[in-house]
């Protein structure tokens, strides 16, 4: 990581670092809300993680240590912005408005989506690696066409850096200059494959080759990502093309609740990326530079306690659908296979009772 | 006019129509396309409206899911049938299923032109028939084309439905004339068309292999057969009505296809006209179709297209079952 240029406004010791590109433009407030919103986004996580461990959830996948680069890259977005996620962006949710028990409709297994795309201009997850980068290119065409100064974002993963897509992403967002930002969060694992196998150079090199700017941020250090992500989208809106931004972070957790990372890892791995984290850096700042209490850090905890409590009661309260619901917006309009479906499961009392 | 006219003429209406309508394929700006189907389009809408994309399939169908998220109406040339299996999973996964996914949010109103059957001399990935596989994905449906009238129709039914279509064209018949009525539709988008009455055999074909079914129908009708011909139309869903009412008549079915048997159109429409007119049928329905093979080297692709000879063949050994 040393030896590549990374945009840094903080060290891993929370001491402000200075960068002759970037400045921090947030005040000690703004900076006390991404706090705010990393540990509630996290607390979100430890909830999740023990509500599929009591097996109301069928799946979760944590974002333990990515919680700067998401939210530095979520508070960056404007309204009109829209970004296309894929399934670990629970940040970037949040940070969109989405409510925390919509989020976990898809895990709860209850919708293969779970909010509104368009009132809160965030698409529904692609669990598809890739699909969605191209997705975002194809909406900021859309911006291009409608002459309006807005910006996609489009939300992967080192995973997903091998997909076609993506790569094809490149090409069409260069070849028509697409408002469109590329926000991965290299955090160093797909399931089990390390980003060595990958890429043998730095993602955000491969921008250089497509003919649009590339940048390596770290990804634990919110003030960098959200100034490096703001700049981008900037650009993107007026007119200057697309950004590759690369957050360098670690997953820290699991790849999903599935997953059992200590037959390919070394916890030393893990205990090295521990003093990186992106909540006790930026606590550190806080405290060091602002003068921020105690009694504030905790009652931040206390509200994300009540945010997590909440969230459990609102997924326990998550009923299995009607199974009728199946084949609600299969399709847009009439279809006779559809219809057909539809009459067999209320003939034989499966679904529809209610309706 | 042609075909090709037709497509031609049937997007240029829908352009004009509603401006949030775009084309984008490989080649189909300055070039028209590989088979001239946009000539002049961009001339005229400009190269905003008419995208000469990179050459990445997957490119043209992603980019297009997002221009639908954003409100447009893009018309996707892929410029071969072989060549639509890069974007297979755009098509499938975010194509088919961002309606449901979204919860109705999104409008995935687009339509995927697709080159499709043979009869050209080319080489190989030129020739194929994939229908089959995009009529087994629910989210989707699938239209066929067989004159230049439904040509001219067809192609702006599709753009103005909500749902995303794959529109095949059959690439033989694209300069073959026919009358085209522009004041008004034959008929909606998903009915099959009966083109021909008879009371021996049900024939049903679409996209190229209607006219040879026409062709095997006029020489039945010399040696005293009777063949009702139905152009199926749309693909996915099926018109098993009109399908129905004409094998309730005759009582025999053949399906005639250039995609190979084995889980297709043809056996799917077998499967569920034996269902509903199972006590009306004198024999089981059978498939002409291409044979279980990669499709052949061209110079012997008539021996694997269903010609009129072999459809003929088909309409004896239905019309002889039990004799």
């Amino acid at each position: 990581m040393n030896q590549e240029q990374v945009i840094q406004l903080l060290s891993p010791e929370g001491e402000r670092v200075t960068n002759p590109e970037y400045t921090c433009s947030l005040n000690g407030e703004e900076i006390f809300a991404l706090y705010r919103d990393m540990t509630i986004i996290r607390r979100i996580c430890t909830e999740s993680t023990s509500l599929q461990r009591q097996g109301q959830l069928a799946l979760w996948a944590p974002i333990r240590g990515q919680e700067a680069a998401q939210i530095g890259a979520g508070r960056a977005l404007a309204p009109n912005d829209f970004s296309f996620p894929s399934y670990r962006e629970h940040g970037i949710a949040w940070c969109r408005g989405i409510p925390p028990e919509n989020m976990l409709r898809l895990f709860r297994a209850v919708s293969n989506g779970g909010w509104d795309p368009n009132k809160y201009h965030h698409s529904v997850p692609a669990i598809v690696l890739g699909n969605q980068v191209l997705n975002a290119v194809g909406y900021a065409m859309g911006i291009q066409r409608d002459g309006a100064e807005e910006a996609a974002v489009a939300f992967f993963g080192d995973g997903a850096s091998s997909q076609g897509d993506v790569l094809e992403s490149f090409v069409w967002a260069a070849s028509f200059n697409a408002p469109v930002v590329f926000f991965c969060q290299n955090n160093q694992w797909g399931i089990s494959t390390p980003s060595s196998v990958q890429m043998k150079v730095p993602l955000y090199k491969r921008a250089a080759g497509f003919g649009f700017p590339g940048i390596r941020v770290d990804g634990n250090d919110v003030l960098a990502v959200y100034e490096v992500t703001k700049h981008a989208l900037e650009n993107a809106r007026a007119g200057g093309g697309p950004t590759l931004i690369e957050a360098f972070t670690y997953r820290m957790g699991a790849h999903t609740t599935s997953d059992d990372p200590t037959r390919y890892r070394i916890d030393a791995e893990v205990e090295i990326w521990n003093h990186r984290d992106p909540i006790e850096r930026i606590k550190a700042l806080l405290v060091r530079a602002y003068g921020v209490k105690n009694s504030q850090f905790e009652d931040v905890t206390t509200e994300a306690d009540e945010i997590a409590m909440k969230l459990r009661r609102d997924v326990l309260a998550m009923d299995r659908p009607d199974p009728i619901t199946m084949f609600d917006h299969a399709y847009a309009d009439e279809h006779p296979l559809i219809e057909e479906g539809r009459r067999e499961l209320i003939e034989l009392g499966i679904g529809g009772l209610n309706r | 006019m042609t075909m090709a006219k037709a497509l031609n003429e049937g997007l240029r209406r829908a352009m004009e129509k509603n401006k949030k309508v775009l084309l984008m394929g490989e080649d189909i700006g300055k070039l028209g396309g590989v088979f001239r189907i946009t000539d002049g389009l961009q001339k005229d809408f400009g190269e905003d409206r008419v995208i000469d994309a990179p050459l990445g399939e997957s490119g043209i169908i992603g980019t297009a899911v997002g221009l639908a998220i954003r409100g447009y109406r893009t018309v996707c040339e892929i410029q071969f049938d072989g060549f639509v299996y890069p974007a297979f999973d755009q098509i499938v996964s975010q194509v088919a299923k961002l309606h449901k996914r979204s919860d109705g949010a999104y409008t995935m109103g687009l339509v995927i032109r697709l080159p499709f059957q043979g009869g050209i001399g080319a080489i190989e990935h030129h020739s194929e028939s994939p229908e089959a596989y995009f009529a087994q994905t629910a989210g989707l449906r699938v239209v066929s084309c067989s004159t230049p009238n439904d040509a001219y129709w067809m192609i702006q039914q599709s753009i103005e439905h909500d749902d995303p279509i794959i529109f095949c064209e059959p690439k033989s018949r694209y300069w073959e004339k026919g009358e085209v009525n522009t004041d008004v539709p034959p008929r909606g988008l998903f009915e099959a068309a009966v083109l021909r009455e008879g009371t021996d055999v049900t024939v049903i074909a679409y996209g190229g292999t209607v006219k040879t079914c026409l062709r095997a129908a006029d020489t039945a009708a010399l040696e005293g057969t009777s063949i009702e011909v139905i152009d199926a139309r749309s693909v996915a869903p099926l018109d098993f009505e009109t399908m129905k009412d004409s094998v309730e008549k005759t009582g025999r079915l053949v399906v005639v296809q250039e995609a190979p048997h084995s889980a297709s159109i043809g056996s799917e429409i077998i499967s569920e006209l034996t269902q509903r007119c199972f006590y009306s049928m004198q024999a089981p329905g059978i498939v002409v179709g291409g044979y279980h093979v990669p499709y052949p080297p061209t110079r012997i692709e008539e021996d694997y297209r269903p010609t009129v000879e072999r459809i003929l063949d088909g309409v004896d050994r239905v019309i002889g079952f039990g004799k």
